[in-house]
């Protein structure tokens, strides 16, 4: 059953072929038996899973069932889960439980979906490749020398490895799509503000956004529909209606008009990965397509603009973990500010308190105007990029990363680490969505097709990502690892 | 804008970050990079270009003014490090 994607498990639960505490069981077991090196996950909720099956079985058999009743997945360690630890791949919250659960966590729950658990991540969401993890690295399950991207490499891993048909993922600068890339299975992350933040653990608020990541297009889809919509606790969500995001699935792609921007193919490009995107694009123009450049001028601003912006806002928003309402405290502080400074740097890793520094520099009196203020006009020249791209085609389409997956280890220096985001950061910039589709190989590592659309083209992206994996195989490849069976 | 190993200083006590000398003399050669690539900022002209806070710019929608949360003070202290009779424990701040 491993083998198959969220949508035929759901057409199979629903045939009656098997049940869902049948198809819960047989994936934990596979979680025991082959996450160990893999580490993707940080807490496997076994009984939680088994009881949730249970219900789902129950409701179909009272004929209840929805279209995702008993459809197992993994939540990415970020998303507040009430009952259970949520850490946020942080040494922080490693004992914290949370209290409440996140509305994606209450509507999967709602939608009768069973989570097996919580999966490993970069801490508090900071980073390419999940070695910021204070539970460890996540292995790419086609190369375990290789990373599996990040900051939701567990998501990733764990589905490209057949643990689960689907998880979810937050992307703030490229975290679903760059490990969804790396990992060779498809990532999608929504218009910001189409799926509510309330319950996901902050870490750039003006950027963070959570989706899907799953083997299909059509996966992604049916996820997407059951996680969108307006919630009055996020102010930031948008009152808009959600369609149904399958039914433009099928539809033709004749006249469609693609983009690709002139800066997505420069330089530091791996020509091996350009050679991918290329034929890939080809089957595109094969479906009807036509294809022209674009630019996008403001590319290579988009990284020192976001790595002032999410910095800032990270300090801003990890200033709740002072040691006294939830989270690590340290032992015998002497007075208040020694509880604070000491609870953080016990409880911060590397990369959090490098954020947390740059991030409350930049906004300190003598630097705010030289640097937020200027970082947030370059936003706006950015997303104008976009806009005016769209007014031209219908989607844009470039690499979702410049390399494949690189190898555990090998990215020390952070500014080489951040430039790897260099295709996937100014989306989350502008606010629009994007979709990373398997798209080939390099050796045993697989390549990732982003294709962007304008704010709210979520239906046309996934239709766009479905015609493309209807005409080829590369969402249908597996790694060894995934091709175990028990 | 060259950075010192006093703004590193500065910026940890600001975040009230536990720092001694060698992490903030480590952090300082980190953030010069960082703030190297950043300043490149510097050099695009964004005269008569306003500040974008939220990429769809919506503004901040008001509810009403209606009591809508209740008390769930003993489930939000059940993951907090110290309390008693209700309340958070910290040093003593007034002697």
């Amino acid at each position: 059953m491993h083998d198959k994607t969220l949508t035929e498990l759901a057409a199979g639960l629903a045939a009656g072929e098997f049940s869902s505490r049948e198809l819960t069981q047989a994936l934990l077991a596979r979680v025991e038996r082959l996450d160990g090196d893999l580490n993707s996950f940080i807490t496997v909720t076994a009984e939680q899973a088994l009881d949730a099956a249970d219900r789902a079985d129950a409701a179909r058999a009272a004929g209840n069932a929805g279209p995702l009743t008993g459809v197992p997945l993994a939540l990415k360690d970020i998303f507040c889960t009430e009952g259970v630890k949520t850490s946020a791949g942080s040494k922080m919250l490693d004992t914290f439980v949370a209290p409440y659960d996140a509305t994606v966590v209450e509507k999967l729950r709602a939608a009768g979906t069973v989570s097996l658990g919580k999966t490993n991540m970069d801490e508090f969401a900071m980073g390419s490749s999940n070695e910021n993890s204070f539970f460890g690295p996540v292995q790419n399950p086609w190369d375990p020398n290789a990373v599996p991207g990040g900051s939701s490499g567990g998501s990733a891993a764990a589905v490209a490895a057949g643990l689960v048909p689907a998880a979810m993922g937050t992307d703030t600068g490229g975290s679903i799509r760059q490990p969804a890339a790396f990992c060779g299975i498809t990532g999608l992350k929504p218009t910001y503000g189409r799926v509510s933040r309330y319950g996901i653990i902050a870490y750039a608020s003006s950027l963070d956004q959570a989706g899907p990541l799953a083997r299909t297009a059509e996966d992604c889809a049916r996820l997407l529909t059951a996680i969108a919509g307006h919630d009055p606790r996020d102010s930031t969500s948008v009152a808009r209606g959600v369609p149904d995001y399958t039914e433009e699935l099928d539809a033709p792609l004749a006249g469609l008009k693609i983009g690709l921007p002139r800066e997505y193919f420069g330089e530091g490009l791996d020509p091996a990965v350009e050679g991918a995107v290329r034929e890939a694009i080809g089957v595109y123009e094969s479906l009807g397509a036509t294809v022209r450049e674009v630019s996008l001028p403001h590319t290579h601003y988009a990284i020192p603009a976001y790595y002032v912006i999410a910095p800032a806002e990270a300090s801003s928003n990890l200033a709740r973990y002072d040691g006294v309402r939830f989270g690590h405290r340290c032992e015998n502080p002497a007075d208040l500010t020694d509880l604070y400074k000491r609870s953080r740097a016990e409880g911060f890793g590397e990369e959090v308190k490098r954020r947390i520094l740059m991030g409350t520099h930049t906004l300190s009196e003598g630097f705010f105007d030289a640097y937020y203020k200027k970082a947030q006009r370059v936003r706006r020249l950015i997303r104008q990029d976009f806009l005016d791209a769209f007014d031209e085609v219908d989607v844009l389409m470039g690499p979702a990363s410049p390399t494949p997956a690189f190898d555990l280890g090998a990215r020390k220096d952070p500014v080489s680490m951040y430039l790897q985001d260099i295709y996937t950061i100014a989306i989350n910039l502008a606010g629009i969505p994007g979709i990373s589709v398997p798209a080939g190989f390099v050796g045993n590592r697989p390549v990732g097709l982003q294709i962007l659309g304008t704010h709210f083209a979520e239906a046309r992206l996934l239709n766009v990502a479905h015609q493309f994996q209807q005409a080829t195989d590369w969402h249908l490849r597996r790694p060894a690892l995934a091709e175990e069976t028990l | 804008m060259a950075l010192e190993h006093a703004d590193v200083l500065r910026a940890a006590h600001l975040a009230r970050l536990g720092l001694d000398d060698d992490e903030a003399a480590h952090y300082l050669d980190d953030l010069g990079r960082i703030l190297a690539m950043v300043d490149q900022l510097q050099t695009l002209d964004t005269e008569g270009v306003a500040p974008l806070a939220h990429p769809l710019e919506t503004t901040q929608r008001l509810r009403a003014d209606e009591v809508t949360e209740t008390d769930q003070r003993s489930r939000f202290q059940r993951c907090a490090p110290a309390v008693e009779q209700g309340l958070y424990l910290v040093p003593r701040v007034v002697e």
